[in-house]
């Protein structure tokens, strides 16, 4: 059955639930590249007014991409709980927002196993950024592996001390340089130069003793295909988390080399490890709007709600850490700052509703028209949102990747401006270090010397 | 205990922006200048367009056919907002015949300077150690890494290595990136090609990456397929001395 909604004396029809969706996105490149996008101004208002009116329900019975095509698809119908469900069943989209703007804290949290992705995309569409910011704030998502991640009042930083060569110690540079900024909470990550097996083990390696010798209260991550860590941990290699990008279709995830069988599988691997301490969450998603469409496995679906579906794929795997990349992909899919700020704390705001620990990498790339501003204005807005964690790179520039993020600077701001804490494991170790004292000196607990550079 | 007891000290062991100080919690002035100016030249570097006289110069002593396509691309604007169209050839490109050969893809992509720089310098260490006989060279402007799927698909090539500009970063603004595919046609993934990323002085040097580039095809050839299925295990000992 056809929505249709009647703007200005127009009347415009939207054949099903996957266009209605697709015309009530605001504007960004990636929908316009997808052609899916609307076509005015006044399409755009009358999607969302006619969004606004779709019963909660409906996105029960009518799916965006059809199951017998894609096991995204039946992982969200099997494990949709109608019981998590109850509270909002009754509700219309327009009438669910109006619930979350009005709910508390612990009933938005309760809701997560009851919403589908598609249900979360929806909403989203028709807020504003406040209501983006606002409602986030209300979800709590707590993780853990070497330490707890997510508590209320805290913002913990991804450590990502990449390297163009993946030289040892051009790496262990970058971990003490973060480490003496307060980062390295949510995890010590590097994406490797190359994906050889050999090489990354060596990182893995490196990482470990970095960890093991200060005695840090965190997880380490070499980001390489899920298959060559799985042939790492087979070779023995100390492997804290599994990594991989995910993304909201199977066609989507195929392209990236997965499934969820794969997944599955690696997380198995992981958990036999037994290497976590105070939890078991051994999995590390990223995901971004654009990647279906860069892939051509998008269903005519826009990338906002393929993107909500990725997240539907990170919870099956109960992962230490979520976040989107969200300025990655380039100006094809969100062309300038605007559109960046916007998808960043719409994707935060779906991944926390559906339940995730999620993280954001606030991000640009240097063909998009963006700039330090824009990421500064995202970042205030995260971390009032209550982000789970954000990068930290030195001086934001990502020597590997090619890339901006934040710096680890960022995070201390963001930090002192919002009153945030590091995790409380890894809080305790910094004042035990002597972290944060001296802007010049290093501490002698932290001595290079120890970590192989002399 | 030996070793730097200085934050600044870290400077030597990396490029990257360690060591910077601190003004509250903030970037001391100096360094946020310096982000600054970089992020400027970058952004230029984006928009640079391939001098094609100069590259098939420099391409000559290589002793193979060079001929010269378009995207189907009108503009920089339009290459940044529609990759549909960058992995497209233009209508009117005339590509050689050169069945079962090693093809090549010299394409600006997001930065010609890239290209210009170093794609000579690792095409002159490369052709002589493939596995099966090198097909043309394709230079093209405003392309993306699958136009490399229909050029090789045109060629009827066994396998083609696309070179390509980087997007460029602060620290280098003319990175290139290597792509192989075994069997190019269109419609292949980017989890059926093998990729070797930041070739140039300060990264990969042309030698390793023209060796691990031949290693690759060479096993490539064995496996019949590039992809995840390939993984990069050439063994650290097999690279030439730097």
């Amino acid at each position: 059955m056809p929505f249709t909604q009647t703007i200005g004396g127009t009347r415009f029809v939207f054949d099903d639930l996957k266009t209605l969706l697709a015309r009530a996105t605001p504007l960004r490149s990636g929908d316009a590249l997808a052609g899916v996008a609307a076509g005015s101004a006044a399409e755009r208002i009358a999607a969302q007014r006619a969004l606004a009116d779709v019963p909660l329900a409906r996105f029960l019975s009518e799916t965006v991409i059809p199951p017998e095509a894609d096991e995204v698809t039946r992982l969200i119908i099997d494990r949709h709980d109608a019981a998590a469900f109850a509270p909002v069943r009754h509700l219309t989209v327009g009438g669910f927002r109006d619930w979350l703007l009005a709910a508390e804290p612990a009933a938005v949290t309760a809701l997560a196993a009851g919403l589908t992705p598609e249900m979360a995309a929806a909403v989203s569409k028709i807020m504003r950024v406040a209501d983006l910011i606002q409602v986030a704030a209300k979800c709590r998502v707590v993780t853990r592996f070497r330490n707890t991640i997510g508590l209320p009042g805290t913002l913990s930083i991804r450590l990502q001390p990449n390297h163009p060569t993946d030289d040892p110690r051009g790496i262990a540079a970058g971990v003490l340089d973060g480490l003496l900024l307060g980062a390295g909470d949510a995890v010590i990550g590097i994406n490797p130069a190359t994906d050889n097996v050999e090489s990354v083990m060596r990182v893995l390696d490196m990482l470990d003793t970095v960890r093991d010798r200060f005695a840090i209260p965190t997880q380490t991550c070499v980001l390489s295909h899920v298959t060559t860590t799985m042939l790492a941990m087979e070779r023995g290699a100390p492997v804290d988390l599994v990594f991989q990008s995910i993304g909201g279709t199977q066609a989507a995830n195929a392209a990236f080399g997965v499934s969820l069988a794969l997944l599955r599988e690696a997380r198995e691997q992981a958990l036999a490890l037994k290497r976590g301490t105070l939890g078991d969450n051994v999995m590390y998603f990223e995901t971004g709007q654009g990647s279906a469409l860069s892939a051509e496995a998008h269903h005519g679906v826009d990338q906002q709600t393929l993107e909500a579906r990725a997240y539907a794929v990170a919870r099956e795997f109960a992962p230490l850490l979520v976040n989107t990349v969200v300025g990655f992909i380039g100006p094809e899919y969100l062309f300038d700052g605007k559109q960046i700020l916007r998808a960043g704390l719409e994707d935060h705001f779906c991944g926390k509703l559906l339940g995730l620990p999620m993280g954001v990498d606030v991000c640009y790339t240097n063909h998009a028209e963006a700039d330090q501003d824009d990421m500064d204005t995202l970042l205030t807005c995260l971390a009032v949102a209550g982000v789970t964690y954000v990068m930290g790179v030195p001086g934001a520039d990502d020597v590997m990747l090619a890339y901006q993020s934040t710096s680890f600077h960022d995070g201390l701001t963001a930090r002192a401006m919002l009153g945030k804490r590091a995790a409380p494991e890894f809080e305790d170790w910094l004042a035990r270090m002597g972290i944060g004292a001296d802007a010049e000196r290093i501490p002698p607990r932290l001595s290079p010397a120890l970590i192989g550079l002399e | 205990m030996t070793g730097p007891a200085l934050w600044r000290d870290l400077r030597r062991f990396t490029d990257a922006r360690v060591g910077l100080g601190r003004a509250g919690t903030a970037q001391p002035t100096s360094a946020h200048l310096d982000f600054q100016e970089a992020h400027a030249r970058a952004r230029d570097a984006v928009w640079s367009a391939l001098d094609v006289p100069a590259l098939e110069q420099a391409l000559a002593p290589l002793g193979l056919p060079v001929v010269r396509v378009r995207s189907a691309v009108p503009d920089r604007r339009s290459y940044l907002l529609r990759p549909d169209l960058g992995r497209r050839l233009d209508n009117a490109a005339a590509i050689p015949r050169a069945p079962g050969s090693i093809a090549f893809v010299v394409a600006d992509g997001l930065c010609a300077m890239g290209v210009q720089r170093h794609a000579p310098g690792v095409l002159e260490r490369l052709v002589p150690a493939l596995p099966l006989p090198p097909g043309p060279i394709v230079i093209a402007e405003q392309g993306r890494v699958a136009l490399g799927d229909e050029i090789g698909e045109r060629i009827g090539a066994a396998a083609v290595v696309v070179l390509i500009g980087e997007r460029p970063g602060l620290s280098a603004t003319d990175s290139l990136g290597l792509y192989l595919t075994w069997a190019p046609r269109r419609g292949r993934t980017d989890a059926e090609r093998n990729c070797i990323s930041n070739i140039r002085p300060g990264g990969l040097s042309y030698d390793e990456a023209a060796a691990k580039a031949a290693w690759l095809l060479c096993a490539a050839r064995g496996l019949g397929g590039t992809g995840v299925a390939l993984k990069d295990e050439m063994p650290a000992t097999a690279l030439p001395a730097p």
